[in-house]
């Protein structure tokens, strides 16, 4: 009896030391500009090649223009990346979708919307958010540069097995309350260290009902809450996902594939480490309030206050969280007011988001006291789709920019950044000091949370709306 | 990489938990298409008092008096101390880039995020966990008039203190191994190209669909 994680450990182990150390074979390797150029370089230094071009598909994303993308890139530190990683891309045969591709996007919406993704893989990316693939039962992880180096030159990573972990969502979602509520909701439950060393399964009943995008979003923010990997087992929505994406197998290789399929979830009776229930009917819609993940509230709640903190590192923490947020304790959440909304990120920049936060944004106006509110979908392909269902027009009658797909604001390593003391009401998934832009103040919230922030100009549960 | 070796080196407490990558090395500077040169950008955000920036010189910039790095007593630091869950957040090799080009060469914490925790060990950084209880000790000693001196060796898994005491840490043995010989993982992973050959041979066969593209 195996957990779905031993499965896909097993079936990818080329061999292991004395100490358990294995040579993990690697399906699939994502690229992106900012984690990429100093492994094509040592590649280069060393003589070496890519093992297995085809096994790779780059794209870049953190650095890229989310506006007046036809005048290129104007910052030249982040000119000289993505430039360099088209070079990396054309000299070693790496297929790329460039700057002005449709296709082109953030790497952990591109690979599953291509069927780049596929049930049962192992895809790595230089990048945290890789846990994201596993939402399709992919053992999918984020690694390091050397790491990147590594996979590209033997298509191999050197790694260690983490134990089993299951968070079982039982019951259902509550009206209102989305896949983003529900992430936050664990990450307040088991803090931002308490999956490091496990691969975290979600199952349940809450999980089974969500689409595969909502399942991404919950698999994307398994390292908040420390974990590298987070898993879905697959079922016929995963199959019905993957179907006819240009990357996905066809005929009879596609019906093998199908078949195989069926086994990548965890056994009756597989032993986990380590197992948390939760009861998903009691979950509300969320927000951060502080600078960690895991400093999370009820939107109906208020600031939490750090005399009530009986560990005293902790209580020191929330206190600097509350410093650097400028906020005080007992403020309820909805009496915090944003300066700026971010609609994007690899957590909630898919199509889903976008109608969630249209369906909210619809027949209404971005409240005057909001300085900028901003929606960018997650690829080109995205973007497009947005707008032949007329989500754009809903948000930019309603005040909010429509722009072009990236990380954007996210991490703020393009021109989209918060200034010292802004507020955000963000679709992200870091609310870390400085992330989104230095000085700047960072509320994590799901897009219909968002765009409802936005609208009446201060957090407020979308359901009363 | 450079070989691991015993050395006796300065201690740095920086009495905070949830360290983030995003406070080791701020976003700004991962536009560098180099792996060195991030060492006086370490901590950006708390070190100075400015808005630090790619491609400035860090010389003249205001420093944040109260910050640990900016403190006199730990000028030369080799040994940085830190809390819980050191290293969350991404994936960036920048951050064990920036804490080696500043001269730290171990990190002491009670925990690490994982995927910090393993590239330190591609970068000549070693991760050390002690519990929370030695953590104390360790942070009472370092906070003194005088700063503490460590010596760390590796091969004997052992912290040395000044009045003689020693603290024994664990390891994991293969990368204790690489560690210590300074291994590059790639050269050590292409002695097992046969390997990987005969494993993607049968995966073609077992599963064509992987590699379709």
């Amino acid at each position: 009896m195996k957990t779905l994680y031993d499965k896909l450990w097993e079936a990818h182990v080329v061999r292991s030391e004395a100490d358990g150390t294995s040579l993990l074979y690697i399906d699939r390797h994502l690229v992106h500009e900012v984690t990429s150029p100093q492994a094509f370089e040592g590649l280069r230094l060393a003589g070496r090649k890519p093992w297995r071009t085809g096994a790779n598909l780059a794209t870049p994303d953190h650095n890229v223009p989310t506006h007046k993308r036809d005048e290129g890139i104007t910052d030249p530190v982040a000119r000289l990346q993505v430039e360099t990683l088209d070079k990396n891309c054309q000299e070693f045969g790496i297929t790329e979708f460039e700057m002005d591709d449709i296709r082109q996007g953030i790497v952990h919406v591109v690979s599953p919307e291509e069927g780049a993704t596929l049930p049962g893989m192992t895809l790595v990316c230089g990048d945290s958010h890789t846990a994201t693939h596993g939402a399709l039962g992919a053992l999918a992880f984020g690694i390091g540069t050397s790491e990147v180096e590594h996979v590209l030159a033997t298509q191999c990573l050197i790694q260690k097995k983490s134990k089993n972990m299951l968070i079982k969502l039982e019951g259902k979602l509550g009206q209102g309350v989305d896949a983003k509520d529900l992430v936050l909701a664990i990450i307040g439950e088991i803090g931002t260290a308490g999956g490091t060393g496990y691969a975290i399964e979600f199952a349940g009943e809450a999980i089974r009902d969500l689409s595969v995008e909502g399942r991404m979003t919950v698999c994307n923010m398994t390292i908040e809450a420390g974990a590298r990997v987070g898993l879905v087992a697959v079922d016929d929505t995963t199959v019905e996902y993957v179907k006819g994406r240009p990357y996905a197998p066809e005929g009879e290789i596609w019906n093998r594939a199908v078949e195989a399929w069926q086994d990548l979830h965890s056994d009756e009776g597989a032993h986990f480490d380590r197992v948390i229930t939760i009861d998903a009917t009691q979950i509300q819609p969320q927000m951060t309030w502080g600078t960690s993940p895991e400093m999370v509230v009820p939107v109906t709640g208020q600031v939490p206050d750090p005399a009530q903190e009986s560990d005293p590192v902790k209580a020191d923490g929330m206190q600097r969280a509350l410093d650097y947020m400028g906020l005080e304790a007992g403020t309820p959440c909805s009496e915090i007011r944003p300066d700026v909304v971010f609609i994007g990120s690899c957590t909630n920049s898919r199509i889903e988001d976008l109608r969630d936060a249209a369906a909210v944004a619809k027949g209404r106006k971005v409240a005057e006291t909001i300085k900028q509110a901003l929606v960018v979908p997650g690829s080109g392909l995205v973007k497009q789709q947005a707008e032949q269902e007329g989500l754009d027009k809903i948000f930019i009658e309603a005040g909010f920019e429509w722009r072009d797909p990236g990380c954007s604001m996210c991490l703020a390593m393009n021109a989209d950044r918060l200034e010292p003391g802004e507020r955000c009401a963000s679709t992200s998934n870091r609310n870390f000091e400085g992330r989104q832009g230095a000085g700047g103040r960072t509320h994590l919230v799901g897009p219909a949370m968002a765009a409802a922030a936005a609208v009446t100009g201060h957090f407020v549960d979308v359901r009363s709306l | 990489m450079d070989a691991f070796k015993t050395f006796t080196g300065i201690v740095a407490p920086l009495d905070r938990s949830n360290v983030d990558t995003d406070a080791i090395i701020p976003k700004q500077f991962l536009k560098s298409i180099k792996r060195t040169g991030f060492g006086p950008n370490l901590f950006d955000e708390w070190r100075y008092l400015d808005r630090g920036e790619p491609g400035v010189d860090c010389s003249d910039r205001p420093l944040s008096s109260d910050f640990v790095l900016n403190d006199v007593r730990y000028q030369g630091a080799k040994v940085l101390l830190a809390r819980d869950n050191f290293g969350c957040g991404s994936s960036r090799e920048h951050a064990p880039w920036a804490l080696e080009d500043y001269g730290f060469r171990v990190i002491i914490a009670p925990s690490f995020a994982d995927i910090f925790f393993n590239n330190c060990f591609k970068n000549g950084l070693l991760p050390i966990v002690l519990s929370s209880e030695i953590m104390d000790n360790l942070f009472r000693q370092a906070t003194g008039e005088q700063a503490l001196e460590l010596t760390v060796d590796l091969e004997a898994q052992t912290i040395g203190l000044p009045n003689g005491d020693s603290i024994t840490f664990e390891v994991g043995e293969f990368r204790k191994h690489c560690l210590l010989n300074g291994l590059d993982d790639i050269g050590l992973t292409l002695q097992h190209v046969d390997a990987i050959k005969s494993y993607e041979a049968a995966r073609q066969q077992s599963a064509p669909w992987l590699f379709t593209q």
